[in-house]
Parts: structure tokens; sequence; C-alpha cells
């Protein structure tokens, strides 16, 4: 569903991705790790082309979204993506946050999106706020939005970046129940976290990143267990 | 009765201060309607004013535009424009629109007047936007272009509409520092209300009494719009809490 080959990303002279090569299969789960500064969030960003490479392929369902030829915008919509800072519109209530992109992305009716959203707001628990605005609603449940928002336009692939990080510990798990539910019902998803134990709970393949390539990639049990390269080693022995 | 010297000169100088004032208020203000030259000139500051500041929006909105672009081309037209306007005083820049840009061209004297302070004002209220936007968190953008938003649609249906609010105070301040720039519009012929104030002093020899009335209404003026803003902008911040 999406290869990437020789992907490549300079901010300024610091050259942050030097080379990732990487197939992700349709329905799979992978979970990027590393230290900070060790690119896995470019990487990610690199995917829905929020960040331009500066060489190499990534393509996706057959499509090279490298060709300054293809339409990022049709792209996108496949992609939904959920951030750390959540980003949700705080002029627009919950329920305008949600079906903006349906409606004037997709032309979907108001009637229609909205149905959609209930149905979402459901999912994620909170269809009681679809009137409140972002900045009533607590960190775990703006994120719990966000994703919502991100599925509304059904997307076929969903990357979230550091999703619980900017959380109090407490709302986490909200969030993370969320992301299992959703792994669960067979989405292809690509995660940077710091959340080890949802990382060897949920996903289908771990990639350790640093420095700019990915060091050791490895099922869950395995990478975490018995991790193969010195830098896996150190890096887990930190964090576990 | 007998009154002490004291007493004396203090009565004499409060009747003289009272004779003085009412004096004056009925040579600068009510001879041969003086006012009217005051109310006139209020109404010729305002109407200026107002255009000036609508074509100043616009072209604002036009600038920050450009200035923003990708093109160099666009950019540099913007940059050429706000150097030159904001490097040269107001004043020079509406004597050069009116004695040479349309010193052949037989035009309303309002209109040169409103299209040199809105050309003025533009400037500086295409910074005021580009403030505005650049102050809106980029995550906004990213998070409308994830979603499969143009650049044009995140613009107008996610940063413009935070980016105005952000504005607003700055956008206000501006208006009311148009006001009192207009009153150099007398340079070019126009009657305004300083050159109203002015005109008064010329016929009755007396500096303070029309000045100071003068003086008084701008306050006055300015502190009204001041009030109204205040109360927009209070309203505005209401809908933060939501």
């Amino acid at each position: 569903m999406i290869t990437v080959k020789d992907l490549h990303k300079h901010f300024g002279k610091l050259e942050v991705l030097k080379g990732i090569n990487e197939h992700i299969e349709k329905g799979e789960k992978v979970v990027v790790i590393g230290p900070s500064g060790s690119g896995k969030s470019t990487f990610l960003r690199c995917l829905n082309l929020l960040e331009v490479p500066d060489k190499g392929e990534i393509i996706i369902d057959g499509e090279a979204i490298t060709d300054p030829k293809s339409d990022v915008n049709k792209l996108r919509q496949k992609m939904g993506m959920v951030f750390q800072q959540f980003n949700l519109f705080p002029h627009l209530t919950i329920m305008d946050n949600i079906t903006l992109a349906p409606r004037k992305v997709k032309g979907i009716n108001k009637k229609d999106a909205e149905e959609k959203a209930i149905e979402l707001l459901k999912k994620v628990g909170l269809v009681d706020k679809a009137q409140s605005y972002p900045n009533q609603l607590s960190g775990g449940q703006k994120q719990r939005i966000a994703i919502a928002r991100a599925l509304a336009m059904e997307p076929e692939i969903m990357l979230f970046d550091e999703p619980t990080s900017a959380l109090d510990p407490e709302m986490v798990g909200e969030v993370l129940n969320v992301m299992r539910e959703l792994a669960n019902e067979g989405m292809t998803m690509v995660v940077v976290t710091h959340e080890m134990g949802f990382a060897r709970e949920v996903a289908s393949r771990v990639l350790f990143m640093d420095e700019g390539v990915i060091v050791e990639q490895n099922p869950p049990d395995k990478i975490f267990t018995n991790p193969q390269n010195e830098r896996t080693k150190a890096f887990l022995s930190k964090v576990l | 009765m007998i009154h002490t010297f004291a007493q004396i000169t203090q009565q004499d100088w409060l009747i003289n201060l009272v004779d003085t004032l009412a004096d004056g208020f009925y040579q600068n203000l009510i001879h041969q309607n003086r006012f009217m030259y005051l109310i006139n000139g209020l109404k010729m500051t305002l109407l200026v004013t107002l255009f000036s500041c609508l074509l100043g929006i616009l072209l604002g909105m036009i600038v920050t535009y450009l200035k923003m672009s990708k093109f160099w081309l666009f950019r540099f037209i913007a940059n050429i424009y706000l150097t030159i306007i904001r490097g040269t005083p107001s004043v020079v820049q509406l004597m050069i629109i009116y004695y040479v840009v349309f010193g052949h061209v037989d035009i309303n004297k309002i209109a040169v007047a409103s299209i040199a302070f809105g050309i003025n004002s533009g400037a500086y209220v295409s910074e005021i936007f580009r403030s505005g936007i650049l102050s809106v968190d980029k995550g906004q953008t990213e998070a409308g272009r994830s979603l499969g938003l143009s650049a044009t649609k995140t613009m107008v249906l996610i940063v413009l509409p935070q980016a105005i609010k952000n504005v607003l105070p700055a956008l206000f301040n501006e208006a009311i520092v148009l006001l009192k720039e207009t009153a150099v519009m007398g340079y070019i012929g126009l009657q305004d209300l300083a050159r109203g104030g002015d005109i008064i002093r010329s016929q009755t020899y007396a500096a303070y009494f029309p000045l100071l009335t003068m003086a008084l209404i701008y306050l006055v003026v300015v502190m009204l719009l001041s009030y109204i803003f205040g109360l927009i902008e209070k309203r505005m911040r209401l809908s933060d809490n939501r």
C-alpha cells in the first residue's frame, strides 16, 4: 500500500532523513519509535507531503505521490492525520470541525455529513460535545475529536504523530483506546509514539529509527524482548 | 461698603475672565456662524476617513496577498509599495498625488484625498493583516491541508476567520491614526476640521479659542470611536470563551 524508496530530507544543513526504504501493507499497524530528533515525525509527515522530500520516492496505491504532477489534495483525502497538538479549529464547533472537510472537499451535503459525524462521535464517546467548542474540551477529548475529524474523510490510512505526547497522563488511556479500536477494525495505521505498551500490544511491526535511518524493524515481541542492534538495545533499556 | 484692594482686583480678574471667554466664544464660534467651519470641517474629515479606510482595507488585502505570494515578482511589487509608502510622509504623498499624478486631470479633491490616504493606509493595513495571518498557528494550516482542503480553502475557511479576530484591535487603531492623519488635507485646499479651525483663527486673530475647540472635537470623536471599537472587541472576546 505504501512504498518508500530512498527518502531523504534536509532542514537547512541538517540531514533529518538519510535514505529510508520501507514497505507497508494494507491493514498493517506500523509503530515508529526512536529518540527525539531521530526523524520519525519527519518521516511520517513526508508520507502525506506536509514535508516535501528532497530526494526519493513515495508510492501509495501504485501512485508516485512524490511526482510533482500528482494531486496532493486527492492523496491527502486517502490519509488521515492526527497531530500531537490536536490542531482542532478553535473558531468552529466540534460538529463543524468534523463536517468541514467532508462538505467542502467532498461536497457532501450538510445533513449526511452531520449524520456521519454523529456516528463518529458515538464511536469516540463524545456525542454530547457536538455543539461545544474545542476550548471547552480536555486534551484527551480534543484528541478523540481530532481522530473523529480525520475519520470523517473515510481515509484508507491513518497517520498518528505522537498523539498522546501532549496529554496529561490520565488522558492517555482514552485516546489509546480509540486507536486500539481503530486498529481492530483493520485500519492501516502508522503511529509515531513513545507509548511502548501500545506498540507492544497493537503493532504488527515496530520500526526503530535513529539519526535519520531505520536501524531495526521487527514484530513487537521480538524487538522488545530481543533487540538485535546496539542502538535499539540502548534506547529500549532507557524507555522500558 | 468698603472693599479691600485685594478683593476688588480679585473680582475684576474674574469678571474679566468671564468677559474674555464669552467674547471669545461669541467671536470665534457664534459670530457669522463661524462654528459652521468646524461642523462642515468635521463632516469632511469623517467622509475622507471613511473612504480612505475602505480603500486602505481593500489595498491592504491585495498587498498582503502579493507579499505572501510564492512568486518573487509579486513579493517584489509589494515590497516596493511598502517601502515607498512607509518611507515618506503622508502629506508629501498627498501633494504628489494631487499636484503630480492628477496634476492635469480635473478630479474631485475628496476623491484625491481618499485615494492618497487610502494608499497610505493600505501599507499599514497590509502589515496588520500579514501579522494576523502569521499569528495563526501553523498547525491549523497543516490540519486543514491534511484533511485534503486546498491551500485557498484552508486560508479562507480556517486561517482568515482566526486572523481577523486577532487583528481587530490593531485595525481599529489604524482607523484612529488615519482619522488624525487626514488633518493635513488642507494642503490640497480641502476644508476639513483642522483647516476649519485655522480659518476661524485667521479671521479673528485669536489662536487659542478656535485651535483648542478644534482639538477638543478631534479628541471627542476619537474617544467615541475608541469606545465603540472597545465594545466590538469585547463582544469578539466573549466568543473566545465559549
